[in-house]
């Protein structure tokens, strides 16, 4: 017998950010924000989960090097809180110019197989 | 037979408000009788006929048929029989009515009968107050009391009165009747019974007090008479509200269902009686269901019978007549059959639709062509071409042969070719170019079937009506009631549902709390 089983799981995830011309880019996307419209965040299970969700990893980029996937919810940057936060403040602690290297903490729900034990035996 | 049933079904409105004292006294007999006819307890079904008016208008057509017999139609709401004119009658009518005598002598005997009966009762209502102020003048016209100007007064509002009592009466129950129906009115029974001990009463109390002892006040005997008048005029008024307005107010919604095609529709009526009603939903029917047409109704059936058709039964058990065995074994095997008839049934109707289509285009086409050479002349130039004009009828017959074939043909096609003939063609052609009506206006009538009503009354199939229920006709509408009317050919199923109570609430929205907020989803890539 073997079961799907849906579930969340937290990761932390370290990006180093990469020059471009005056800029430091990340290489993903975010949305949502307390300020924002929860309903029409199509990665969040809960439709009023006002959350920083990643919506677009570009491929190749510093963020796809580091892991983040497309649908993770950023649940802390470099140890502030982005669960209550609007859109705007949210993009501004990712995109601290001083910074090189941004710690965030993620969270992820994934489908995995699993395989009850005592039939195996 | 059949000319018995013609004559007795038209019938004056004559006897209505005339008809109180005495012959609301033969009605309460007559009553009587049939109430326990009407009202017993078993549930059985009654079959009472209803008519309708018969094809041939009538002899002197305008409501001079005495009613009589039933008195159902006092107070009728409607004015018109088919074919005849709305009159009210009036008093001279009634001398008319010995004209329309046919064969059937012993109903209408009776009816006529009675209306006169109910005349000269009407009329004696009508003139007890009138007595009651005269009779003290004649028989001791010393010994009152002078009684100066309030008399006069009153005399002034006696007659006033009467005389709007006699217009209301005139206004509202001298009707023709529409239709002859089955069994008596309660309401009007009511009526007429409460009028009768009412003036009955007033007599009773007027000759023992006021004749047998001579009263000589002869203000207080006028007085009386006011009074009556005063109680007539709210009878007649109690009169309008019972017969007339209790049933306006919707209160069911009635489903009427043709029984051979299925077609329906639905009207609201107020509180009525089942025959009442019965007689609503036939109005209605004549103007709101396309004509019944037996020809469209012959696929189906022959469908219907190739498919039990073919199927024979051998019983191999030895003898023994086991008939319900043996048809439900058929039934059985006719239904696991697996014959293609709905196959058939689908390829003859897509191939019927486009044989129309196809006749109906080339109709059109002729009919359009066929107005383009008529052009009404103007009022000059009439005097200028004397020699070629042609009046309406003319036109027609010059421009039919052009139509005739394709509209032939596709009569023919949508099985409505008994419906019209080339006479009544012809006279709706030069109707609608005396009208000015455009081809389509010409070709409404004949591309889609119409009501009953548009029809010749030879092809109506639908003129004598049977209605069939299963509880009293004269009791009310309620919910969950369904009677029949049916006719030789087919039958109407009428299903009558109360109108629900409604609950409406409110809410009130100030026009200041009218404020919106953009709902926004952006996107920031860092």
């Amino acid at each position: 017998l073997s079961y799907l089983i849906f579930f969340s799981f937290q990761q932390r995830i370290e990006i180093h950010k990469l020059r471009q011309g005056d800029n430091l880019i990340l290489g993903f996307s975010i949305g949502g924000g307390i300020d924002q419209d929860p309903t029409q965040n199509p990665f969040s299970e809960d439709k009023t989960d006002k959350g920083i969700y990643v919506t677009r990893v570009t491929e190749g980029g510093p963020a796809e090097v580091a892991g983040l996937q497309i649908g993770d919810k950023i649940m802390q940057v470099n140890g502030w809180d982005m669960t209550m936060v609007t859109h705007d403040q949210a993009r501004k602690r990712l995109t601290k110019r001083n910074e090189e290297v941004v710690r965030l903490l993620v969270t992820r729900q994934s489908l995995q197989k699993a395989v009850q034990q005592s039939m195996m035996s | 037979m059949s000319a018995a049933m013609d004559t007795e079904s038209t019938y004056s409105g004559y006897s209505h408000y005339s008809g109180h004292s005495k012959k609301a006294h033969r009605q309460g007999s007559r009553d009587r009788h049939k109430s326990p006819r009407s009202k017993d307890g078993s549930r059985s079904e009654k079959s009472v006929t209803i008519q309708t008016p018969p094809a041939e208008p009538l002899l002197g057509n305008d409501a001079s048929r005495a009613e009589e017999g039933q008195d159902d139609n006092w107070g009728e709401t409607t004015t018109a029989i088919t074919g005849t004119s709305e009159h009210s009658i009036s008093q001279e009518d009634i001398a008319r009515i010995s004209k329309d005598l046919e064969d059937s002598v012993g109903l209408d005997c009776k009816r006529y009968l009675g209306l006169t009966v109910a005349a000269v009762l009407g009329l004696l209502v009508f003139l007890t107050p009138i007595a009651f102020i005269l009779l003290p003048q004649i028989l001791w016209r010393d010994d009152l009391e002078p009684c100066g100007t309030v008399c006069e007064g009153l005399f002034i509002s006696v007659a006033f009165k009467l005389l709007i009592l006699l217009i209301g009466t005139w206004a509202l129950f001298f009707r023709q009747p529409k239709a002859d129906l089955p069994r008596v009115f309660v309401f009007r029974a009511l009526l007429l019974v409460l009028i009768f001990l009412f003036v009955f009463s007033y007599w009773l109390f007027y000759g023992v007090r006021i004749l047998d002892s001579k009263d000589t006040n002869y203000q207080g005997i006028v007085q009386y008479a006011v009074s009556l008048v005063d109680a007539l005029l709210f009878i007649h008024y109690l009169a309008i509200v019972l017969l007339e307005l209790r049933q306006l107010q919707p209160m069911f919604t009635v489903k009427v269902v043709r029984s051979t095609d299925g077609e329906s529709r639905y009207y609201s009526l107020g509180h009525l009686s089942i025959q009442r009603a019965a007689l609503v939903v036939l109005e209605n029917y004549y103007r709101d269901f396309t004509v019944y047409n037996p020809a469209l109704l012959t696929a189906s059936k022959s469908r219907a019978a190739k498919h039990m058709a073919g199927l024979k039964v051998y019983n191999v058990d030895g003898p023994g007549n086991n008939v319900s065995g043996q048809s439900r074994a058929m039934i059985a095997a006719a239904a696991r059959r697996r014959d293609s008839s709905h196959n058939e049934l689908y390829y003859e109707e897509a191939d019927h639709e486009r044989r129309v289509k196809k006749r109906r285009a080339r109709l059109v086409v002729a009919v359009e062509e066929a107005f383009t050479h008529i052009k009404r002349l103007q009022a000059e130039e009439q005097q200028k071409a004397p020699g070629e004009t042609m009046d309406p009828r003319e036109a027609a017959q010059a421009i039919f042969p052009s139509m005739a074939r394709a509209l032939q043909k596709y009569l023919r096609t949508t099985r409505q070719q008994q419906y019209h003939s080339m006479e009544s063609i012809l006279q709706h052609l030069s109707f609608c170019i005396t009208n000015n009506m455009t081809p389509k206006a010409f070709l409404e009538r004949y591309l889609n079937p119409g009501p009953t009503l548009q029809y010749d009354k030879d092809r109506w199939f639908s003129k004598q009506w049977t209605l069939v229920s299963e509880e009293a006709v004269t009791s009310g509408l309620q919910d969950g009631t369904v009677f029949v009317l049916k006719c030789l050919d087919f039958s109407l199923v009428v299903n009558v549902k109360k109108i629900p109570f409604i609950k409406l609430s409110e809410e009130f929205i100030d026009p200041k709390s009218h404020k919106f907020v953009l709902r926004l989803q952006s996107e920031t890539s860092v």
